[in-house]
């Protein structure tokens, strides 16, 4: 089941997402767009947005010169090997159990230090006409790593149109939670709902970003839909999932793992193979469907030095972990 | 004679051994059949990490067999089925063959590896994980400790040592599987239920233990006096 010749995803991006269909969607929006504004005003769709969001399908995305040298892993481990403990612990879970989340219509509460806090239907957040594909290695706490073509938008264009006033220095984000719906929330496993936060020139950092999609289409509802956080230097744990609140403050804001053992999991984050988990080495990693002994050694910021080192010169990045 | 306590008596006579053996053998063969199509391109259940799959078995098999021996007394006891303390000592060896398992998977899967295929580094990495690791330095002191346990499960050994000795050497499993919860206790992250619900199962059993001998030397005390 995951050991298959001719890998899909080896193909180029155009095979894997076709360009007719990319067309075909932008065109069945179009035409969405210009009937649909009365139809859905009335339908009472929590917001008054004249425009759709996408839940299944295709999405239209520029490529971009964020590129990973490595094989991208198989969709079938991106979509089925994944934490969302809110679903259960197992890694197969998430996959199994998140198709009871309702991610439609989406709402992002901003609150907080901003000129304009209010409530914002997704798609009046993100532009689905402007989408970009980026590929990033997403490197789990748990010394593994997958590659992973995102569709998205910069965070930092999303940052700008909420507007967080002067003293704001740092961003919360909130996973939405709905205890029927999420099964593994029955336990505390954390102290629900997820929560995590960067500081603010890291979420305008130009690798912080917001996606929408994986592999050319809308993402699975197991790998944080509808929107969620990447921020590829991190670890996994940071790159919140299916954002439900956004929150400017000007302290540092309480993260869930950090929470529940502070001196495992710091704010920061940053991977980092020179300090070790207190548990675990963090030296090496193990490549998610790259083969059965497949390991690479871990790169400081997981190989994205160049983009964000300069944001913590000067700190003690062991102690500031 | 019922009929029914001579098919339990004949059932522990001809069935229980063997049909033990099988069901202790099977987490095993089905691990290994798992890895045959794994290794040979064919569908698998161990998902898209087995390594850590394989961990995760291995551990939890060695755990619950561990747990399982340490209940056969007590069932005895509650049914007083005694053809049962037949299989004890073989669902004790086979806690330690898994736990076994369980270490060299580690550090043939994981440390091996990591080494890239040098084995004095292995071992650098082993030592390196004991030293560092608390939850790696509990599960080693637990497979080292079944060690001595394992050595003496043979009938000679019982003669050799003497069956007081013997039983007092072997109460060192309970301290065992302590170390054992613990060591799953602390490699989980979170809040988990998993290391809890072991360590329920197995308090229960220390519990009853516990007040099972204290009404011993009660009844001893008593009719010596």
């Amino acid at each position: 089941m995951i050991r298959r010749k001719n890998e899909i995803w080896q193909l180029s991006n155009e095979l894997v997402t076709p360009k007719p269909a990319f067309l075909n969607r932008r065109q069945i929006m179009k035409a969405a767009g210009a009937l649909g504004v009365t139809a859905l005003a009335g339908c009472g769709q929590g917001s008054a947005s004249a425009r759709q969001m996408p839940t299944e399908g295709a999405l239209a995305a520029q490529e971009t010169n964020w590129q990973v040298s490595d094989d991208l892993t198989p969709y079938e481990a991106v979509t089925g090997y994944n934490n969302f403990y809110e679903f259960g612990l197992d890694k197969g879970d998430p996959a199994r159990y998140a198709s009871a989340m309702t991610t439609s219509p989406w709402n992002i509460e901003v609150s907080g230090l901003t000129d304009e806090p209010r409530e914002y239907a997704l798609q009046d957040l993100v532009d689905f006409d402007a989408l970009e594909e980026r590929v990033y290695r997403l490197r789990c706490v748990e010394a593994w790593s997958m590659v992973i073509p995102w569709v998205g938008v910069p965070l930092a264009s999303i940052i700008e149109r909420l507007r967080p006033s002067n003293d704001a220095r740092y961003v919360q984000f909130e996973t939405y939670l709905n205890r029927n719906e999420m099964r593994g929330t029955r336990l505390r496993v954390l102290d629900w709902p997820y929560v995590e936060g960067l500081r603010l020139d890291e979420a305008r950092n130009e690798l912080a970003f917001l996606a929408v999609g994986l592999y050319g289409e809308v993402l699975p509802k197991q790998n944080g839909a509808p929107i969620r956080l990447v921020v590829p230097w991190k670890y996994g744990y940071k790159s919140i999932k299916s954002i439900a609140k956004i929150r400017f403050t000007s302290e540092e804001p309480a993260t869930s793992w950090n929470q529940s053992a502070p001196n495992e999991y710091g704010f920061y984050s940053n991977v980092n193979p020179n300090r070790a988990h207190p548990r675990w080495s963090q030296s090496s990693e193990r490549i998610i469907g790259g083969g059965l002994l497949a390991r690479r050694e871990t790169e400081m910021f997981n190989g994205y030095e160049d983009q964000v080192a300069s944001m913590y010169a000067g700190m003690d990045l062991i102690e500031q972990h | 004679m019922s009929t029914r306590a001579d098919l339990l008596k004949r059932f522990g006579r001809d069935w229980l051994k063997p049909l033990s053996f099988w069901l202790l053998a099977l987490p095993g063969l089905w691990l290994g059949w798992q890895w045959w199509a794994l290794l040979t391109g064919a569908e698998h259940a161990l998902g898209f990490n087995p390594i850590e799959t394989t961990h995760r078995f291995l551990g939890d098999t060695a755990l619950r067999i561990l747990i399982l021996s340490l209940a056969i007394t007590p069932f005895r006891d509650l049914t007083r089925w005694t053809p049962v303390m037949k299989i004890r000592r073989r669902v004790g060896l086979a806690a330690f063959w898994y736990a076994l398992l369980h270490l060299l998977a580690y550090m043939g899967l994981d440390l091996l590896v990591a080494a890239q295929g040098n084995v004095p580094g292995m071992f650098a990495g082993l030592w390196n994980d004991v030293v560092e690791r608390i939850y790696i330095t509990l599960g080693m002191f637990a497979v080292i400790g079944l060690v001595p346990l394992a050595l003496t499960s043979f009938n000679s050994s019982i003669r050799a040592l003497g069956a007081h000795l013997w039983q007092r050497l072997h109460l060192a499993v309970y301290p065992i599987a302590v170390l054992a919860v613990f060591h799953y206790g602390f490699m989980v992250k979170g809040h988990q239920l998993g290391p809890w619900v072991h360590g329920g199962v197995l308090g229960i059993l220390l519990v009853y233990r516990i007040v099972h001998r204290l009404r011993k030397v009660q009844a001893r005390n008593r009719s010596a006096a």
